[in-house]
């Protein structure tokens, strides 16, 4: 998912890609809004230039709804703080995708999902084992999901509400064997 | 009063306080002019490039609060170029070598940048307080100089401002010394703060009644911020998210009844319908009330919160409060004097849920009502008539229609009978904000009645000249005048030129205006401004070649005494 890929490459990629979601919970794919040629930047924030290439690195999906209606420049009369405070919310509330890392002890590579495809916990985990069943062997399935939230910490997977869980989830992390028998003694 | 000695006279002055009443007491005669520009303490410049900074210092050079204001407004929904102008520095460095004694700055919709800041921290030894309102071009990096320098610092308010984030350490610059903070608001701050630097400085400043908080600190962080501030008056939660099965939800709930001086609540960024439950015992104090950035939060869980605030004289609100939440308003809060319900849905799909009923039930219910701003879908002139005739006293008028130029739904008329009889009730109002179908009739009767009126926005609004003449040559006490996609031309803007020098500007985009009519008012009115914002970059290259026919996107004429400004971009043209 590097930036700068164009948009026929990305339907070839997307059509070998090995997706986890489940069928027809691919979000549809929105028009990036046009910007009116040789005009004028009115705000370069820092909120915009981020906003742009989260748009390109993650695979040319258009962040906004904009391209939806015709848009009045400066209408309605909001100010720009409260529009942007309101696109930050939306943009992780829409089908921006919470895209996450996954590392599974032991596998030769990381993988991705988004989170926001997954209504709860078991589908999650129900993915989890999937994506990763190649790598489990005949060890058996001892394994704890872990994740690395908002703050560093590392966290199992499932003690908050799911929405919780989205929203402060960086990164995932399969722990197996022992390490993970010992932590799950007290929960499950 | 020639026999009066200085000192008395002096004195006197002490009392007259608005910048209006000193500014007219300074023109009586050349000795009152002196005592009242050495007694001088605080000055207010609405507009930067009026005047030049070292022309009011030297004026003035007993200062210690300085107010200065940049952008025009419509710079507030992106209708001025990035970097149009409005740059503090050259107030601060004037400041630095003329007023040293200064303690006050306040700058509304200027650039700051961090070296402007530090030069700030380091110049003024008493500095005291910091208010940034709509800025942007600094960091947190200019925070932490502010923290390091200000020794005796009690208020750093930054507003809705674009800030940089250059990590979370700035709160960490305070040094331990620092204990006279007496309001912190850093609630636009997108990045990560350092809570436990927070949390020690809310410990060793006692005196600490505003804190607000940006969306990034955590309710662990303010359970123990709570702790030790019980005596604030003014609170901004924070991101205000937690789980209701944790301890910290249950430490939160605790926490807010033993606030007995809390007034003002805010924030609210993240908070989910239970979360609000933990401040329901403080609600019946409160006076200010902002949930206006907590989507997540619907209609009934509004209306559960508001039943309980009938002390409020302030609130701000979404759309999603609904007509059935304003209804409770309209029932609860008596003391409500201003009301601002902003869009949830900010593209306007017309989704909003407040119409013109709710709107109604506010303006019979709150007798002390005075200034409004309101977004809704749809507007009819019958409500408009009754809402006036509840409400004789609004001193502000803000009403928007998200849907440019749509008519009375009922009716399928224009507004201009609606806000002819908003203008001709409200003998006192001083900001109206105008919206939907609107004829020249409504500015008729804005030119008639609306005597007290100081500031007008329009937006596709109009028929013809005649609209905006009626304006100019009625308004007698009009300061701004701002407007956007109307049919008003240079036959209006030529009508009455000597108006716009008893006025501090004029906005008009999207108009008819040309190239001749405004060369045409900078040759008679050589005390304005005429900028001409050209932000088009083939044509700006080609100025002499532009014929006087040409249409301008965006002019802003003001009154100066500074001539044209040396800073202005490229796609700025003084004519």
């Amino acid at each position: 998912m590097d930036g700068g890929v164009g948009y026929a490459d990305m339907d070839a990629l997307k059509a070998t890609e090995l997706r986890l979601g489940l069928p027809g919970s691919h979000p549809p794919e929105k028009p990036l809004p046009t910007t009116t040629t040789t005009a004028r930047p009115t705000k370069r924030s820092l909120d915009e230039d981020r906003a742009a290439r989260r748009e390109t690195s993650e695979g040319g999906r258009a962040t906004s709804a904009r391209a939806t209606k015709a848009q009045v420049v400066g209408w309605p009369p909001i100010r720009s703080y409260r529009k942007n405070s309101f696109q930050a919310m939306k943009a992780t509330a829409e089908a921006a995708g919470l895209y996450v890392k996954v590392s599974m002890d032991g596998a030769p590579y990381l993988r991705k999902i988004d989170l926001e495809v997954y209504k709860g916990y078991r589908e999650l985990r129900e993915a989890l084992e999937d994506m990763f069943k190649c790598f489990e062997g005949c060890k058996g399935s001892e394994y704890a999901i872990t994740y690395e939230d908002k703050d560093g910490d590392l966290m199992l997977v499932g003690d908050v509400p799911w929405e919780m869980f989205t929203s402060s989830c960086k990164k995932l992390r399969i722990i197996r064997g022992a390490e993970a028998i010992r932590g799950l003694g007290s929960s499950q | 009063m020639t026999y009066f000695p200085e000192e008395v006279v002096e004195h006197i002055f002490d009392f007259v306080g608005s910048h209006r009443d000193r500014n007219t007491v300074s023109t009586v005669c050349k000795a009152w002019y002196q005592v009242e520009r050495l007694s001088r303490r605080t000055v207010f410049v609405g507009n930067c490039y009026a005047i030049g900074p070292e022309r009011v210092m030297a004026r003035f050079p007993g200062i210690n609060s300085l107010s200065v204001k940049g952008k025009p407004h419509f710079a507030d929904f992106n209708l001025v170029p990035y970097d149009w102008g409005g740059f503090a520095l050259p107030w601060i460095v004037a400041a630095a070598r003329l007023c040293p004694g200064l303690e006050e700055l306040r700058l509304k919709r200027m650039v700051v940048t961090d070296d402007g800041l530090e030069l700030l921290a380091r110049s003024f030894p008493n500095f005291k307080s910091l208010v940034l309102i709509s800025c942007e071009g600094f960091s947190t990096d200019g925070l932490a100089a502010i923290a390091t320098y200000c020794r005796g610092l009690r208020e750093l308010d930054l507003q809705e401002n674009e800030v940089e984030d250059h990590g979370c350490q700035w709160l960490s610059f305070f040094p331990d010394s620092c204990t006279s903070l007496v309001s912190l608001n850093f609630g636009c701050l997108k990045g990560e703060v350092n809570g436990g630097a927070l949390e020690r400085l809310v410990a060793r400043c006692p005196n600490l009644r505003s804190l607000k908080l940006s969306p990034a600190v955590s309710v662990e962080s303010l359970n123990k911020i709570l702790a030790r501030a019980s005596h604030l008056v003014d609170l901004g939660t924070g991101s205000f998210a937690v789980d209701h099965r944790t301890d910290v939800y249950h430490t939160l709930m605790n926490s807010f009844p033993k606030f007995k001086s809390l007034r003002n609540l805010s924030g609210f960024w993240d908070a989910s319908p239970c979360c609000l439950r933990a401040v329901y015992p403080v609600c019946t104090s409160l006076t200010v009330l902002n949930l206006s950035y907590a989507p997540a939060i619907q209609g009934d869980d509004l209306i559960k919160i508001i039943c309980l605030c009938f002390k409020l004289q302030k609130l701000w609100v979404l759309d999603s409060i609904g007509d059935k939440g304003l209804a409770v308003v309209a029932s609860t809060c008596k003391e409500l004097q201003e009301l601002r319900v902003f869009p949830c849905d900010i593209y306007g799909a017309g989704t909003t849920s407040v119409t013109e009923e709710g709107l109604l039930a506010v303006s019979s219910g709150c007798p002390k009502l005075n200034s409004l701003l309101y977004f809704c879908y749809q507007m009819t002139n019958a409500a408009l008539i009754t809402v006036a005739k509840n409400c004789p006293h609004f001193t502000r008028f803000r009403l928007c229609i998200l849907d440019p130029g749509k008519p009375d739904p009922v009716t399928n008329q224009p507004l201009d009978e609606g806000f002819g009889a908003i203008v001709r009730s409200c003998k006192n109002i001083r900001r109206l904000s105008l919206s939907g179908r609107l004829t020249d009739q409504v500015f008729l009767y804005i030119g008639m009645y609306a005597e007290r009126l100081e500031m007008l926005s329009i937006a596709f609004a109009g028929d013809s000249d005649k609209g905006m003449i009626y304006v100019l040559n009625g308004c007698k006490n009009l300061r701004k005048l701002e407007i956007r996609d109307c049919p008003f031309g240079d036959i209006a803007l030529l009508k009455n030129v000597a108006k716009y020098e008893t006025m501090r500007s004029l906005w008009m985009s999207s108009c008819d205006v040309t190239l001749g009519g405004c060369k045409a008012l900078a040759a008679k009115m050589p005390r304005l401004n005429v900028e001409i914002i050209n932000e088009n970059e083939e044509t700006y290259e080609f100025e002499e070649n532009l014929s006087d026919r040409h249409k301008l996107e965006k002019i802003y004429v003001y009154r100066t005494v500074a001539g044209p400004r040396n800073d202005a971009p490229d796609f700025v043209w003084t004519l």
